[in-house]
């Protein structure tokens, strides 16, 4: 197709998926504990919410250089480019997370206290479920956005999707490039139906009509 | 340590500074086609932005175009761009002219969804107000919409200000000026003490020009919205 042959298209999107995918997770699980303070701890949460929101305004490319100095790592490492899309996660979800547990209701929270609910037990259980709209709307963004942010990583050799491009425009064709824009775009949009059906799945009380 | 140290020599030699290329000249020309960028793209979207929130058409459009173009891979763009354009142009500009239609292009949908979404989250009970009070359509857009969408107008142009910082460093593969040279040709020979550099250089002044739009925002944003709309 456009002069990519399949199996390679195959193993590029995998490890497009790979660079791409697990800092979500990761970033998510950072998240977490970083919007719960933000929420809980009325000082840190401006500062924390900022600093975070600042990350996400270094270029993807500029990060992808400077990591190498920090971490001690080789330039060619998939380590680089995790964790600065982890970065970019972080920089997103934290202020999403905060803004979902605020969005909690205070009575619904009165009442699991007065059940006798613990803080961490009441986080868990009752605010986190609850955040999950806000929480999956802030993922879904970060998740497209990191799809296409990961293939400028192809400039500095990491292959997945973006080798695409570079290899296009060095040999001036166009196809492999229009296969990997395609390509790129359809992960994206196959992320994000995964993350909005994860979502409904987690929530089962919106679809019935009952009120959160 | 080495390419900490390396690095750092770099930063500090008064040549890596100075003369044509050098990071005050390149810092300028990154400057240069990011506002020319930010604005243009501000001329197209923001008028079709108040449009669409004062009449409510088009509504889909502005509000999907910021998902859609999120999506889009900058880097294929840029490279299908160019080998577009490139017989169709001459020397240079057959490089610079589609590196700075991708910038635009980028830049468009955040501002068109931030102007939009402004003019529809400005109170009803205010534009209800300014029509009881007899103002036209022209004037409750005037002076009620735009200072109510003042907020998310100013956090559409930051975010598509840094998409354009972003875009306009990677652009230097197609050989766009400004501070993306110091990464790309740093890395064709093989000076990574120049790339991280640049890199560190980029990122202080993509921190510094969002810090000069939150001064901005500040400045053009109603005193009166600022208490009503946490979060802004």
């Amino acid at each position: 197709m456009g002069g990519v042959e399949w199996g390679e298209l195959g193993a590029l999107m995998l490890r497009h998926l790979y660079l791409a995918g697990v800092p979500l997770l990761i970033g998510l699980a950072v998240s977490v504990p970083l919007g719960w303070l933000a929420t809980h701890v009325r000082w840190l949460g401006p500062p924390l919410i900022a600093g975070t929101g600042l990350m996400y305004t270094i270029p993807s490319l500029a990060l992808f250089i400077l990591l190498p100095l920090v971490l001690g790592t080789q330039i060619l490492d998939d380590a680089n480019v995790l964790v600065a899309m982890t970065i970019y996660a972080v920089a997103l979800l934290t202020r999403t997370v905060a803004d979902g547990l605020a969005s909690v209701p205070g009575h619904v929270r009165q009442a699991a206290t007065a059940m006798g609910f613990g803080e961490l037990r009441r986080v868990v259980a009752v605010d986190l479920p609850l955040a999950v709209p806000v929480v999956a709307a802030g993922l879904r963004v970060a998740a497209v956005s990191n799809v296409s942010m990961v293939s400028v990583a192809a400039l500095i050799g990491v292959s997945q999707l973006g080798s695409l491009f570079t290899d296009g425009f060095n040999r001036n064709a166009m196809g492999p490039i229009v296969v990997g824009v395609l390509a790129s775009v359809v992960l994206a949009l196959l992320l994000d139906a995964a993350i909005a059906l994860l979502a409904r799945l987690l929530t089962p009380w919106l679809q019935k009509g009952v009120p959160a | 340590m080495n390419a900490l140290v390396l690095t750092w020599q770099w930063l500090t030699d008064p040549a890596s500074w100075t003369g044509t290329g050098g990071i005050v000249d390149q810092s300028l020309a990154h400057l240069l086609y990011s506002f020319l960028a930010l604005v243009v793209a501000a001329l197209v979207a923001v008028p079709v932005g108040l449009w669409v929130g004062h009449t409510g058409r088009g509504r889909w459009l502005a509000v999907n175009a910021a998902g859609a173009v999120r999506a889009i891979p900058s880097l294929g763009v840029l490279f299908i761009a160019v080998l577009l354009l490139l017989p169709r142009l001459r020397g240079e500009l057959a490089f610079v002219i589609p590196a700075l239609i991708v910038l635009v292009l980028l830049a468009v949908p955040p501002v068109l969804a931030g102007t939009y979404a402004g003019v529809q989250a400005t109170d009803p009970a205010a534009r209800d107000a300014a029509r009881g009070m007899g103002m036209t359509g022209a004037q409750v857009l005037r002076q009620v919409e735009v200072p109510g969408a003042m907020p998310l107008i100013m956090s559409g142009l930051r975010a598509a200000m840094l998409q354009i910082i972003g875009t306009a460093t990677i652009a230097a593969i197609v050989g766009l000026g400004g501070l993306g040279r110091f990464l790309i040709d740093g890395q064709a020979s093989r000076d990574y003490a120049q790339m991280a550099g640049g890199a560190i250089v980029v990122a202080l002044l993509a921190l510094g020009v969002d810090l000069v739009l939150a001064g901005v925002q500040r400045l053009v944003v109603s005193p009166g919205l600022t208490r009503a709309s946490p979060g802004h």
